[in-house]
C-alpha cells in the first residue's frame, strides 16, 4: 500500500482539522489533523507525513508516516514508514516497521481464522527494514 | 529486600569477527553482529509455547518486533532512552544540583499494571540514562516483572572509553544479535549547568561504569543475578525476579 495517488483514496489536506468522529467506506489519505475515532472497516488508511491522528483507528490496513496518537487496529495490515510516530497498541494480523519508526506501545498479531482448505494463518510480514537488510546483507566485524 | 542467591561469572565464547575490519570506525547505519549468552539464557524461555508478554525498552527494533510475534508473544515496545531526553523533566534537587524528575518520567513512561511481564530486555539502557533515573526504573522495572521473570541487561565494563557507542539490539537467533548505533531524535539537551546532556551528535554518551558490586545493589531486590562476561568490554547480566 503505496502513497495514493490524487482521486484514489479520499484526501484530507494538511492544513484540515477534523474533530469527532470519521467514518467511510472508501480509502482514506490523512494529511491534516484528526482527533476523535477513525472508522473504516474493510478499507485502507493512509497517515500522511504530515497527518498528526488522535484517535483510535480500525481499518482494513494502516499505513502510517506521520504522527498517530490512539490504539490501531487493523483488520489486514499496519505499516509504519519510517518517519513514523506511534502512541499506541498496534493489532493486526500482519505488520511492517521500517527502520527509524518510534513506536511506543503493545503489538499483538492476530492470527487470521483457520478456514477449511486454506494454507495456514499467515505470519508476520517481513519488516521492510527485514527485507532491505537481505538484499544488501550485513557485514560481520569485530566489536 | 531479598538477597542474591546466585551469582557467578562464565566466560563468553565467541563474538563474530571478519579479518581486518575490526579497527574501521563503525558507520551509524552499519550493522555490527554479536553472540549473546544472555540472550541464549532468554530463548529457552521465548520457545514456549504458551504466549508470554514481553517488555523492550531499547530502541524501536521491527527485527524484535517481528521475533517475539512470530513466536506468538505480545510485545510492548518503550524506548526509554528516548523519552529520557525531554527537556520537560529536568529540575532541581534540594541541593540546586540539575537532575531528571524521576516521578514525572515514570508517571508517562513504564506505567503497566503489577507483575505483567515475563522478560524485560533492558539491553544497555543503565548505562546511557542519566542516573536520577536508574534506580527509580529499576524499581519499576521489579514491580513490572511477574515472579520468576526475567531481566536482560548489558553492561560496559571500565575497559571499555566514554565515547562507547550507543547501540540498539536486534534480535536475529536464538543468541544472536545485531548491534545498530542509536541516533538521539530529540535535538541536544542543553541544561545550564552541562551535565545533563545525554546526547552528543545525536548519539548518546555513556554516563558511568559499574562495577560488578554496583551491578548487584542496582539488582538486590531480584531474587538472582546471573553474569556473562563477554570480549567486547560487555557484561550481559541475567535477573530473575
Amino acid at each position: 500500500m503505496d502513497t495514493p495517488k490524487t482521486g484514489e483514496f479520499a484526501h484530507i489536506g494538511k492544513s484540515v482539522v477534523i474533530k469527532g468522529e470519521l467514518s467511510g467506506s472508501e480509502d482514506l489519505y490523512v494529511d491534516g489533523t484528526v482527533e476523535g475515532t477513525i472508522q473504516l472497516a474493510g478499507n485502507n488508511l493512509v497517515i500522511g507525513p504530515n497527518g498528526h491522528v488522535h484517535a483510535d483507528v480500525n481499518a482494513k490496513g494502516v499505513v502510517i508516516q506521520g504522527k498517530l496518537e490512539g490504539n490501531i487496529k487493523a483488520s489486514d495490515r499496519a505499516e509504519l514508514r519510517k518517519s513514523a510516530v506511534i502512541l499506541g497498541d498496534i493489532v493486526t494480523q500482519r505488520i511492517a516497521i521500517e527502520d527509524g519508526a518510534y513506536f511506543k506501545g503493545k503489538v499483538e498479531i492476530q492470527r487470521e481464522a483457520a478456514k477449511p482448505n486454506s494454507p495456514p494463518a499467515s505470519r508476520p510480514e517481513p519488516p521492510l527494514e527485514a527485507r532491505s537488510a537481505a538484499v544488501g546483507g550485513t557485514p560481520v566485524t569485530k566489536q | 529486600m531479598a538477597s542474591v542467591t546466585h551469582s557467578f561469572m562464565k566466560l563468553f565464547r565467541g563474538s563474530s569477527t571478519v579479518p581486518g575490519q575490526g579497527a574501521r570506525p563503525v558507520s551509524m547505519t552499519q550493522r555490527l553482529t554479536r553472540r549473546s549468552s544472555g540472550l541464549g539464557a532468554v530463548s529457552r524461555t521465548l520457545q514456549s509455547e504458551e504466549p508470554i508478554c514481553v517488555l523492550d525498552i531499547g530502541s524501536t527494533s521491527a527485527a524484535n518486533i517481528r521475533y517475539l510475534t512470530e513466536r506468538g508473544h505480545k510485545i510492548y515496545s518503550e524506548d526509554l532512552l528516548e523519552a529520557s531526553t525531554d527537556p520537560s523533566l529536568i529540575t532541581k534537587d534540594e541541593q540546586g544540583q540539575m537532575i531528571l524528575d524521576s516521578r514525572r518520567f515514570l508517571a508517562d513512561n513504564l506505567v503497566y499494571p503489577p507483575a505483567q511481564f515475563d522478560i524485560v530486555l533492558c539491553w544497555n539502557l543503565a548505562d546511557y540514562m542519566h542516573e536520577s533515573l536508574v534506580k527509580p526504573v529499576v524499581a519499576r522495572l521489579w514491580s513490572t516483572i511477574k515472579p520468576g521473570g526475567m531481566l536482560l541487561a548489558f553492561f560496559h565494563t571500565h575497559e571499555a572509553g566514554p565515547d562507547a557507542p550507543c547501540y540498539r539490539y536486534h534480535i536475529v537467533d536464538n543468541d544472536i544479535l545485531e548491534m545498530q548505533h542509536v541516533q538521539a531524535r530529540r535535538d541536544l539537551r542543553k541544561g545550564p549547568t552541562g551535565a545533563l546532556h545525554t546526547s552528543i551528535e545525536k548519539s548518546f554518551r555513556l554516563q558511568r561504569v559499574f562495577n560488578n558490586r554496583h551491578v548487584e545493589n542496582l539488582f538486590r531486590d531480584f531474587g538472582s543475578i546471573k553474569f556473562f562476561l563477554t570480549r567486547d568490554n560487555i557484561r550481559e547480566v541475567l535477573v530473575v525476579r
